[in-house]
């Protein structure tokens, strides 16, 4: 079907605008991933999937400026030990990264799959991508895969002792992001891959992961507290039999966030779990846009993501189960909820099912309101202050996301930082 | 079918009806034709063809006006694709969009002048048309007040209305119940202040069109402060070939007033698809009260997926005074095609909406329904109960809004759908929306989607049920919440049609 004109103009001048990364490995999937670009159009504000998030600001050509944000705050995930890799605007920093040298992994970055031709990168990059545009187009991870500039690629071979910590650094007002990686967990093998930081005042990132039988990958990422900033994000992962996948994201400020995550659950008894929470306050749109797909059986998947909203924020959230129906014995379930802290905020929600086997059992819960006032007055009857114990409450209402994180000190690094974003309000 | 062979039949309840009822099970059984003459517009959607039904109903050059106007707005329109159900492209050129028998060229005086063919008809569905109590082996009805045992029926074959029941005992009440075309001559100034309030000319592509052709349906406008002194209900027949129905209906409750009103439907089996789209307004002011019951039995189609009615509908009502109050009930196990999604504008303070809905998709069908509930006043309140069960390959989706606007403080809703697969080649969705827009406002939406258990199942087979006899009690039991909001006079009929529609489903 020919594009409208309006959004074919559009797509042109953002195209127009840019330049395919030439040679290298990566190069027919750079350009089969421009031809779908150009055949979806990017999406506008007409999109059903766009229903609730306008993406003008994320598909027009040059990208709005962003203040880089000063605070005293230590990078989150400084005090851990793991292999750092740094990007500042979206670019590799080669002095502020560790050697890529860890037992159980291997790490390359973008610019040498190019170059050295690491054969297992091209048959992940750009491929789960395209897998993920049926049935709902995602137009801006095509366009992430056509243009990305650097990225890593990670093979996981075994259990690596340390995370690999992906730091995403913004300096420039006007700098505008395209990071790609890729991620491989061969058979039995477990990872984690923490990832943080504004990255740019425009970001598009996409992820592909890939686990094998028997492995795990837990992905936990803070997005950084910039409150300019704006960010389309897209992880699209595949699991096989018995795999594990775990992913929790905790979003802070940023003007516009749109995160797409899509799972497909292709081999039996895996499991995945998608859980963020998010906290928002004044000019903020928050948008956390999940696809899970079962196929295999006896899998189970969970959604859990909670949002805290005020003066304004918008929470959005658009969460779907398909259940094929070879997927019997599937368990799925959802929920998403906001917690609205004044009258000014809004939530926008699409939890939907899709299910074609009989002998499953799907669940989705959506809730929204303000803060139980039942529990606000019994904790003041106890001498909590009031703002205290309403800190108390929002921290119980964001618990059950951050409980989906395995690792308890990543955990309480991420209460930490959601108390001092409840303090700094007071 | 057991369950109703041991209900008892009480004293003084027409033998006949209860027949009937009994009758009502097996395979589809309102499949027949009624063999009678008919006249057809020609083929076709044109201004001419407007103009002709328009002629038809006598109606007076406003309402051909406006028809007219909405004929040209269905041009600019596009046919929405957005819903789960996949079907032919339909060729609007290749309907008759007005039929009438030709007995009814000159309009039967009162009830005993009408064709006994379409009596027969009628009589043959259940519905007799004749001013008696209705209710047929319900327990309990006895029971019931006399004047709450009446159903005053209002009957429309094709595109005409053949008859109107008890019109002169409502009307000693202040109650208008009559054919919407009736209405567009007797009382205009009601028509005309209403009309398309709801539901505007442009609401969306079937209900332009309906806007443009409608050739019948039922108004009823309830005076302030009066309780409708007994059921209303329309019972639409399409009988007619290659013909779509469009009806309209126009519901009117003023101040501090209440009526219940059903709504029933068949047609013939036939191969080739028929279209029927119609568009329902209501319209409740301060302290009234609606309630709209459907039962909708349009042939589904056969068990290959040929055939079967494509029902378009566009159903709303607006609370538009304080304290107003609306409920849906509806049983939908009927049609090929099912897109329709019964509204509640919640526009007073303190109006609250219900929505209880029960869909049964078996064979081909496939039906993509729910309900829309706009929270605009303060302290409103609505409810979704929603059931969808499917068999065979059929296709069901529960598709809602549930929206709180800024102003709509301490509004409540609470949603709640369940779907039960039979089988594993049919598909149930849930597409909700949900829009909040202020703190004080909160909204509660669960859905879960579970086959039939087993344990519950062995547990009734062991009690020495048969498999099916065990699924349809099952199903029944999960369907409850819906069933219960059921008008007394469907509630049977409702239970009847839950063990009817999943026959052949198990295994």
């Amino acid at each position: 079907m020919a594009l409208p004109e309006l959004k074919k103009t559009a797509t042109e001048a953002r195209l127009n605008a840019m330049e395919l990364p030439e040679g290298g490995c990566l190069v027919d999937a750079r350009r089969a991933a421009l031809s779908r670009v150009q055949t979806m159009g990017l999406p506008n504000r007409r999109d059903e999937y766009w229903k609730y998030t306008r993406p003008d600001t994320l598909t027009q050509d040059t990208a709005p400026t962003a203040a880089v944000f000063k605070h005293d705050e230590a990078p989150i995930f400084g005090e851990f030990d793991c292999l750092k890799i740094v990007f500042v605007d979206g670019v590799y920093d080669a002095e502020a990264s560790d050697d890529f040298e860890l037992e159980g992994v291997q790490i390359s970055r973008l610019s040498e799959i190019d170059a050295k031709d690491i054969h297992w990168t091209k048959d992940l990059y750009g491929v789960l991508e395209a897998r993920g545009q049926d049935p709902v187009q995602r137009p801006l991870a095509a366009l992430n895969t056509a243009f990305a500039n650097d990225g890593v690629a990670i093979w996981v071979t075994g259990k690596p002792s340390k995370p690999i910590n992906l730091v995403y650094n913004h300096n420039s007002d006007s700098s505008d992001a395209m990071l790609h990686h890729v991620i491989r967990v061969d058979a039995g093998a477990e990872a984690t891959v923490l990832e943080n930081g504004p990255a740019a005042a425009r970001f598009n990132k996409c992820i592909e992961v890939d686990i094998a039988d028997g492995g795990a990958l837990h992905m936990v990422c803070a997005q950084g507290r910039d409150h300019e900033r704006r960010a389309a994000t897209h992880m699209f992962a595949r699991l096989r039999k018995e795999s594990v996948f775990k992913s929790f994201t905790l979003t802070v400020n940023g003007v516009l966030t749109r995160n797409e995550t899509v799972v497909e659950l292709l081999g039996d008894d895996a499991v995945v779990h998608v859980a963020g929470a998010c906290v928002g306050d004044g000019d903020f749109h928050h948008d956390d846009t999940v696809f899970i797909t079962h196929e295999g059986e006896n899998c189970e998947s969970r959604q859990v993501f909670k949002k805290v909203l005020r003066n304004g924020a918008t929470g959005v959230f658009q969460g779907k189960i398909l259940v094929k129906d070879t997927a019997q014995k599937t368990d799925g379930y959802q929920i998403s909820q906001a917690l609205m802290l004044d009258d000014d905020s809004q939530f926008l929600a699409k939890p939907e099912l899709e299910i074609y086997a009989d002998d499953v059992a799907c669940s989705h819960g959506s809730t929204s309101g303000a803060i139980d006032e039942e529990a606000l007055f019994y904790l003041q009857s106890r001498g909590v202050p009031l703002n205290e114990a309403t800190d108390l409450l929002t921290l119980a209402f964001l618990a059950e996301a951050v409980d989906e994180i395995g690792d308890q000190d990543v955990a309480e690094t991420i209460v930490s930082r959601l108390e001092n974003w409840l303090i700094r309000r007071h | 079918m057991a369950a109703l062979d041991q209900t008892q039949v009480k004293e003084g309840i027409d033998q006949e009806t209860v027949d009937t009822v009994r009758e009502v099970g097996g395979a589809y059984k309102y499949g027949w034709e009624t063999e009678i003459e008919m006249e057809y517009a020609p083929k076709g959607l044109s201004p001419d063809i407007v103009r002709l039904i328009s002629e038809k109903n006598e109606e007076p050059e406003w309402m051909t006006e406006w028809r007219l106007q909405a004929y040209e707005r269905w041009l600019t329109k596009e046919e929405p694709n957005w819903a789960m159900v996949d079907y032919p492209e339909i060729d609007f050129q290749d309907q008759y969009y007005y039929a009438r028998p030709k007995s009814m060229e000159v309009k039967p005086k009162s009830l005993d002048e009408v064709d006994p063919k379409l009596l027969e008809t009628y009589k043959k569905l259940g519905i007799p048309l004749k001013e008696q109590m209705i209710l047929a082996g319900v327990e309990g009805a006895e029971d019931a007040p006399a004047e709450g045992r009446k159903v005053a029926v209002d009957a429309v074959f094709d595109s005409v209305s053949v008859g109107t029941t008890f019109q002169a005992e409502l009307k000693a009440a202040g109650v208008i119940f009559c054919s919407i075309s009736e209405a567009i001559r007797e009382h205009p100034e009601l028509v005309k202040k209403y009309l398309g309030t709801v539901v505007p000319v442009s609401d969306n592509f079937y209900a332009t069109l309906n806007s443009a052709v409608f050739s019948d349906g039922s108004f009823v406008y309830v005076p302030p402060g009066v309780r409708c002194p007994m059921e209303l209900s329309t019972y639409f027949r399409i009988n007619a070939e290659n013909t779509g129905q469009f009806e309209r209906t126009l519901i009117i409750a003023d101040k501090g007033s209440y009526v219940s009103y059903l709504e029933g439907c068949t047609a013939p089996a036939r191969d080739i698809a028929q279209l029927h789209a119609a568009v329902v307004e209501i319209i409740v002011e301060e302290d009234a009260e609606v309630k709209y019951s459907t039962v909708q039995n349009w042939y589904p189609g056969d068990e290959n997926g040929k055939g079967g009615i494509y029902n378009f509908v566009t159903k709303r009502a607006d609370c538009r005074g304080d304290r107003s109050k609306i409920m849906w009930t509806q049983v939908e196990t009927g049609s090929a095609v099912t897109w329709k999604y019964p509204s509640c504008i919640l526009r007073g303070n303190e109006s609250q909406g219900e929505f209880y809905s029960i869909a049964i998709a078996n064979n081909y069908q496939q039906a993509d329904t729910g309900t829309k509930m706009v929270h605009l006043g303060k302290n409103t309140k609505s409810r979704i109960v929603s059931k969808g069960i499917s068999a065979g390959h059929a296709q069901n989706t529960y598709r809602g809004l549930v929206s709180m606007h800024p102003k709509a403080k301490n509004a409540r809703n609470y949603t709640q759908c369940d779907s039960l697969l039979i089988g594993n080649k049919c598909g149930a969705h849930t597409v909700p929306y949900i829009e909040v827009k202020n703190n004080s406002a909160r909204v509660e939406h669960e859905a879960t989607t579970s086959k039939v258990d087993d344990e519950q199942l062995f547990y009734c087979r062991s009690r020495g049920m048969d498999e099916e006899e065990a699924v349809a009690l099952v199903v029944n039991g999960f369907c409850k919440d819906v069933l219960q909001a059921l008008p007394m006079e469907f509630a049977m009929e409702a239970q009847q049609l839950v063990a009817i529609s999943l026959e052949g489903s198990v295994g």
